[in-house]
């Protein structure tokens, strides 16, 4: 079953299949290259004749640049990334090895908001973040970024899984919780935090909705919105300048998972949630 | 957390009972009871809205996870460059709904887009965005290409914790690849069905990005779905109260729904 044509019966249109699937980036990386003119050329012209960078130096520089809206971006996904990583151990470590009362009960709460849609606490946030001014600002896409229940899950059934003599040990060295905390249980956890991480970060950068009901003035775009601006009033898209930053809003996850793979797919099973 | 999901949790329930819209203030709140929730009962655009998401839901939803599960069955296999296939049909699904939308929508392009120009040959030329009839299958084709390569790795993980030692009885035993799908994998892939079925769905129903971004629910009301009538309600005709009911009840409608699938699911796996 597994001899060396079999593989290929299989292959061959697969691969024809993969290759269909990934025209939607061909033709944005060819549009991004090419003038605009040749955009909706009929047949599609897939090698870009002249082949330009034009749009990509428009998009990086003078008042069109998306560069900013890139800062932006990393801004807000580091801080939402640090924030997410700090109160997901935290919270974890807690449900999963401090003894209060009703700690189950209080985690079973939690894991329960976690069905609550995103989409139907925009309103209260939205009114929330203009009383307390910080409407149109980063923090009122950092701060309700910076911690989510899926964080907190993964990492207390991960402390839940570690041995629990660990701690014993420690404490009978005089170690308090703290230190039990960050110098036994926290080193063991960089794995599923590195994957909590990876998660995070393309939450962040990926994210519109939130964004878009809590960001209006197009100086503090994040990169999604900001590829918004290079279409006219009329709906008009331009269509070398939008596909130009919209590969450049691609790059970063892109590395990211490139390099990151076994851990970003790990990260993705196991939660098994966007 | 108790600060940004359990507050605005509370307030979203309160809000829903009042008629309240931004230019009154916060002075201009009143309560009045369970009119919102009368209102969204007799109103046409929310059950236009109901209708449409469930068509969306119903076809996209089904059609994801299938291809899904048969393109992870295929990749479960040797193949040829194996992990970059992978790695290809998840690419979309890492990438942002801006990005997806804009390039699709250019590709849709009912005059000169890439997709009519291949469909050009079977003498096809669907209209797309431009057409009240094509919008919504168009983005249902969005939906199942961005969707499939998820589901794919998805169950591409359960498949790898199938029960090896059964599949070695069932080839001894001469079943064939069909018999052997039906008794062993299906069953055993079963959790992992319900699980997408159960995300999608809540994805389906309460993403409103991609629709705000390519059609604002047009041509006329033809892709208003529930949740961008939610955010037109509340951020374009800034209603927070009657948005607040229209969120809860849709809220409640999908969490019906989804209990309803885990249920009937439970019940064929016990009855295996």
């Amino acid at each position: 079953m597994t001899n060396k044509y079999s593989k290929w019966i299989w292959g061959v249109p697969l691969w024809i299949l993969a290759i269909a699937f990934l025209a939607p980036f061909a033709w944005m990386i060819s549009t991004a290259l090419k003038p605009d003119v040749d955009a909706y050329k009929i047949p599609m012209q897939w090698i870009p004749d002249p082949f330009q960078w034009d749009n990509f130096s428009t998009v990086l520089s003078g008042a069109t640049s998306v560069l900013p809206a890139f800062g932006r971006s990393v801004f807000v996904a580091l801080l939402r990334v640090a924030g997410e990583l700090i109160t997901a151990t935290m919270a974890g470590y807690a449900f999963a090895r401090m003894s209060f009362k009703g700690r189950d009960k209080l985690f079973l709460l939690y894991l329960a908001t976690a069905i609550i849609p995103a989409q139907l606490l925009l309103v209260p946030r939205f009114i929330y973040f203009q009383k307390l001014g910080l409407y149109d600002t980063l923090w009122a896409l950092i701060l309700p970024g910076m911690f989510t229940v899926l964080g907190t899950f993964l990492m207390r059934q991960f402390f839940v899984s570690q041995p629990a003599e660990f701690a014993e040990a420690a404490r009978m060295d005089g170690a308090n919780e703290w230190r039990v905390f960050t110098r036994i249980y926290l080193p063991l956890a960089t794995p599923v935090m590195s994957a909590l991480g990876i998660l995070a970060f393309v939450w962040s950068w990926n994210d519109y909705e939130t964004p878009l009901v809590l960001i209006s003035n197009p100086d503090r775009y994040t990169l999604p919105l900001s590829l918004t601006n290079f279409v006219d009033e009329q709906g008009q898209i331009a269509p070398g300048l939008t596909m130009a930053a919209s590969v450049i809003s691609i790059v970063p996850v892109l590395i990211v998972f490139v390099v990151l793979q076994r851990r970003f797919i790990a990260a993705m099973t196991h939660t098994g949630i966007k | 957390m108790i600060a940004f999901t359990l507050i605005p949790l509370i307030s979203v329930v309160v809000l829903a009972f009042t008629d309240w819209n931004l230019v009154s203030g916060l002075g201009g709140i009143t309560f009045n009871g369970i009119d919102n929730f009368v209102a969204i009962a007799r109103d046409p655009g929310f059950w236009h809205a109901i209708g449409l998401t469930l068509v969306y839901v119903v076809v996209s939803v089904p059609l994801t996870v299938v291809l899904g599960l048969a393109l992870g069955i295929a990749l479960n296999r040797p193949l040829p460059g194996r992990a970059v296939l992978r790695a290809i049909f998840f690419l979309p699904y890492i990438v942002n709904v801006v990005a997806i939308g804009m390039t699709w929508l250019m590709l849709m392009n009912p005059k000169a887009g890439l997709v009519n120009q291949v469909l050009d040959a079977f003498g096809l030329q669907p209209g797309w965005f431009a057409s009240s009839h094509w919008a919504l299958p168009a983005l249902i084709v969005m939906a199942v290409w961005g969707g499939v390569g998820y589901c794919s790795l998805i169950y591409l993980s359960a498949l790898q914790d199938a029960p090896r030692q059964l599949y070695e009885a069932a080839d001894i035993d001469g079943a064939s690849a069909w018999s052997k799908f039906r008794v062993i994998t299906w069953p055993s892939l079963l959790p992992t069905t319900i699980f997408l079925l159960v995300t999608l769905i809540i994805g389906a129903s309460q993403g409103f990005g991609l629709i705000a971004l390519i059609t604002a629910g047009g041509p006329g009301d033809a892709t208003t779905t529930i949740s961008y009538y939610m955010y037109q309600t509340g951020f374009q005709f800034y209603r927070f109260g009657y948005a607040s009911a229209i969120g809860l009840v849709t809220f409640v409608g999908v969490l019906v729904l989804t209990l309803l699938t885990w249920r009937a699911q439970r019940g064929r796996a016990l009855n295996d």
